[in-house]
Order: C-alpha cells, then structure tokens, then sequence
C-alpha cells in the first residue's frame, strides 16, 4: 500500500525515516533527563582521524595552504599600539575540491553512505554545503539531491543561492528550490522517504569528524612554520559545525591554550523565516539568524540530536557587520590578491580587530576561505541589496541596521568585533534543554547539573546560578 | 512547445497557505509554499502552463506545471557599485604610507 504523503502523515513518520535515513540510532545515546552521551554519538563514526585524513586526501579534500596575511597583519599593526597586532593567517579552504571547508564535512559522509551500500545522498542547504556534497558524492559515484530555501513568494532568489544551485547542478545533483519557511524539512524528509537516500547531514557525526582534520592542520602547520600553537582561531559561525570540529582538532593536537573564536555577522532584528525579510539580508549564511539559535538549542536541526555543539567549544562569541565583512572581503582581494568569500570572511573581519589585542609575536588564526563566484561575491551581494531598497554608504558600522542598510567602514580602523554576551546563550541553552525535557530544577539529578555544565562550558555551580536565575 | 525528452524546469505547489501549520511570521503564513525543479519531459508534447511530469538528474519523477524549456542561470557580477573602487582606492593610499 502506498504511504500517505501529506504534511501531517510524512512529519509522523519523521523518526522512521530520518533512522533509516542516518544508518544509526539515536535512542541508544539517550540517558534520561537532559543528557545523552555525545562522547559515545561522535565515536559511533568508528573512524580516526589518520582514517578520516585518508578519506579526504583521496578525493582531493584537506591540506589545504595556511596563508599569512602579511599585508592584512601590516593594515591592522596601524590601528593597534605599539607591539601589538598578531600575525593574522588563514586557512585557504577554498582551495579543497568543491571551494570550501564544507568538502571535509561531506567526505566523510558520502564515504560513510558508500559503505552502508546507500545509493545516493540528500542535503538540506542553501550554502557551500550542497556543492560539497554533490562534489564528493560525483567522485564516490553516488546520486546526489540537495534541497534549498532559495526564493521569496515573487519568485526572487538570494544571487549568493542561486550560484550554490548552478554549482550543485554542475556537480550533477539535482536540486530541489523552494520558497521560505521551515516546511522545507517536510519535502526533505518526503523525498528522503521516496528514494532510500542517505541523509548527509551537517549536523551528522560524519559530518562533524570530518571537520576535525581542519583544527589539527592547523596546529601541525602553526608547529612547523612558527614553532608554536596559535593564540587564537576564528571560526565563522552558523550552524556551529566549523567551531565544533575545528575546536575537537584543536584539542586532539594537544593546543590545550588556543583561545577558540566564534564570529557571526550580526543580523539581529530580521527573522530567518520571514518572506519579506528573506531578502532584505545581504549575507546568506554566517550570521546569527543561523548562529544564535543552533548555538542555544542545537537539536533543533535534522538529526535528532547534532553532533555540532558549539558551546561546548567556544570561549568568545564576537559579532562583525554586513559592511565590516565586504570591507575585509575587498581588503583580502587588493592587498592579498585572494579573491574568496564573502561570507566565509566573517571571522577574517573579526580576526582584523581581535588581531589589534594582542601582541605582534601572537598567532591569529582564521580557519576558513570559500571561493568566489558570480552571485557570490561582494559586487552582486552590494547590487542586490541596492536594488532592494537598502542603504549602502561609508560610515561607522556602529549605525549598522540589518535589512535597513550596509555600512562600509569610512576607514578600516573602525572595524570593530563586538563581543557577544556568551553566558546569557549559556541560560539560554540550559533553559531550552531543560524545558525540552519537560522538567524542573528539583527534577534535576547531578548527571543533568554535570551534563549542562559540560554543554555550556561551565561548571556545575554556573548551572545552579542560572537555574535560578531563570526561576525554572 | 516542450517535446518529451527536453530538459525543463517546472513549478509546484507543496502547501498551499492555509495548509501551512509551522510556526511561521504573518508575512510567510500568507504564502504558498512553491517548489521548483528540472528534468528530462516525459510527456509527449507540451505547453508552458500545462502539468506535466519530469525525470530529474537522479531518475525521479515529479509532477508540476511546466514553466521553462531549456532553463539557464542568469546571475551575474552585478551592476557597478562605486563604493567597492573607493575601497581599493583608500586601501593603496593607506599601505602606500600615505595617511593612517
């Protein structure tokens, strides 16, 4: 008997699917309460890290030059005092097989779905992510769907999505558009249910492990050039998956002092799931319409618990602008002669200030570039949000207004990062997990105080605080 | 006219707005939810508007209402946008020694 395919009777079935979908069992990592093992989530891969750099070396993933900005450092050194200004250097991910750091994550998982004997993949993405996939699962000879949220109700897309859509085609998968809203997830779990596909998810532990190479380069490579670890890496946050992996290379390398860096271009004030405001952003990912939420609730993705857990890592959230980041983007392109972003130049505009802290011997570094492309690029970007109504001038960023205008820098040394309040996400994310387990604070063993702790980076007695603090 | 095997894009509705139960913003809540794809034609001839059915790059079969034959991209570089040569402008300036 055929299944029924309508909203209601598809998300019914949505555990079904997603378990075949994922080849694992997420029940099994439950343990009541609040928590559940993510240690025992993110080895249930059964894969290494010398395996997972086998499997990206060969389809051209991974190993990827680490740039120093010599130029860029010497811009910022004008703006910091004396003796200060640290090396900035970065990861050039655009140079990996598909033009981003999105290839390590989905490497990982077309190779993991090869082997289960999977015949194809699905990816719900409107970033770099579909590309990557398409890409690897082209070279693993596997059939590839990626879904997009690519248009507003009059049919005008993002040029930066409509790009990732031509990519993803040109790699041969097809690709699903749609309008705005979170059903998305009910046409992917449909036709997730219809073709048998692997859900590569970004929030998969596959997904995640692949990402780990990147933080543990960047410590070999720091270890070689300069003889020590860095002071600091910048990751441009959305999903959270960048800083998740990044940070666990990091810490497998031994870099126990790196200070780990979110950045998120600040889109506060417009909702992610608005047709209206859809296209009043003029930056499609790496902002906090995506960083925000998945940091606080990170099991709102399409797993049911995400191996990215990006509050387990990081130890500052700073947020840059829309014109900060097209500023830097131009600064890379004249003054390094690397034409990469935008939007993987978030943390490289956040890096250019935080640079400006510390002294001259320190090691910044930015961990990720993603390639440029028509539609995706500042130009494009610029003209888009021109012809929508949005102000573009010169000025402070500080009178940045999300969907009202883009402000360029008047001179580089008004970009300034601005620091998150990262222990008001830490509330905010014990609160969600609380009340998501339908419970109290008295209902609370000392597993949940230990596991909200280890979820926020704190400690036990920063739990109790905030437990109380928000009357639950 | 589209004759079968053509490559086109076509056009459906998933969920009309009042079908959409998500938590969504009152502007989105108005909309239909619309979907688009491409594929080789499987009927024997048609016209833009008419309902027609596809295979896509990985052998499914969708429905929907034709409304590209031959579709292409035509995202761009943009238009000019003076403010990006201003940049370039100040950034030579500024690391030629000129002014801070």
């Amino acid at each position: 008997m055929a299944l029924a395919k309508d909203y209601q009777s598809v998300m019914a079935r949505a555990n079904d699917i997603m378990k075949k979908a994922l080849g694992l069992d997420y029940e099994e990592f439950e343990k009541g309460g609040t928590v559940f093992d993510y240690d025992a989530l993110m080895k249930a891969t059964n894969y290494t890290l010398d395996e997972i750099e086998k499997i990206q070396a060969q389809t051209g993933v991974g190993d990827t030059p680490l740039l120093e900005l010599r130029n860029i450092t010497a811009l910022a050194r004008k703006y910091a005092k004396p003796g200060y200004g640290a090396r900035i250097l970065v990861k050039d991910e655009a140079a990996n097989a598909s033009g981003s750091f999105k290839d390590r994550r989905a490497a990982c998982a077309v190779a993991h779905a090869k082997k289960l004997g999977y015949k194809g993949v699905m990816a719900a993405t409107s970033g770099n992510y579909g590309a990557a996939v398409a890409s690897q699962a082209a070279m693993q000879g596997l059939k590839c769907i990626v879904v997009q949220e690519c248009y507003d109700s009059h049919g005008v897309g993002q040029p930066e999505i409509v790009e990732k859509a031509r990519k993803c085609e040109a790699l041969g998968a097809e690709v699903i558009q749609l309008t705005v809203g979170p059903e998305l997830f009910y046409t992917f779990l449909s036709v997730l249910e219809d073709t048998g596909y692997f859900n590569a998810s970004l929030y998969s532990p596959f997904g995640i492990a692949g990402v780990e190479t990147l933080g543990y380069e960047i410590a070999v490579e720091c270890r070689e050039k300069y003889g020590k670890d860095p002071e600091m890496v910048v990751c441009t946050t959305a999903g959270g998956g960048m800083v998740t992996g990044t940070a666990r290379g990091l810490l497998k390398a031994g870099c126990k002092n790196t200070q780990v860096v979110s950045a998120s271009i600040d889109l506060t004030g417009l909702h992610m799931a608005s047709d209206v405001q859809f296209n009043r952003k003029s930056c499609t990912t790496g902002h906090t319409g995506f960083g925000v939420p998945y940091a606080t609730d990170p099991d709102h993705s399409d797993t049911p618990r995400s191996a990215a857990r990006p509050l387990r890592y990081m130890d500052r959230y700073v947020t840059t602008t829309q014109g900060e980041v097209f500023y830097i983007t131009e600064a890379l392109a004249n003054l390094e002669g690397l034409e990469r972003g935008p939007a993987g130049n978030t943390a490289l505009a956040a890096a250019f200030s935080l640079a400006q802290e510390l002294p001259e011997d320190a090691l910044v570094v930015v961990s990720e570039t993603e390639y440029t492309g028509a539609g995706k690029h500042i130009q494009p970007q610029l003209d888009f949000a021109r012809e929508n109504g949005i102000e573009i001038r010169f000025g402070n960023p500080k009178d940045d207004k999300p969907g009202e205008n883009i402000i360029l820098p008047a001179d580089p040394g008004l970009i300034k990062c601005k620091e998150a309040d990262l222990n008001h996400y830490r509330r905010s994310l014990i609160k969600k997990a609380v009340t998501k387990a339908g419970l109290t604070a008295a209902e609370l063993t000392d597993d949940d105080y230990k596991f909200l702790a280890t979820e926020t980076k704190t400690d036990v007695e920063f739990v109790r605080k905030a437990l109380e603090e928000l009357g639950l | 006219m589209a004759k079968r095997g053509d490559w086109v894009r076509i056009h459906a509705i998933v969920l009309k707005a009042d079908e959409r139960t998500a938590k969504l913003p009152a502007d989105t809540q108005k909309c239909d939810l619309e979907m688009w794809t491409k594929g080789f034609l499987q009927d024997e001839s048609a016209e833009i508007g008419d309902t027609v059915t596809i295979q896509t790059a990985v052998g499914r079969l969708e429905k929907g209402t034709l409304i590209e034959v031959g579709p292409y991209y035509t995202h761009s570089y943009g238009k000019f946008v003076p403010e990006i040569i201003q940049i370039d402008k100040q950034l030579r300036e500024i690391m030629s020694g000129g002014e801070k």
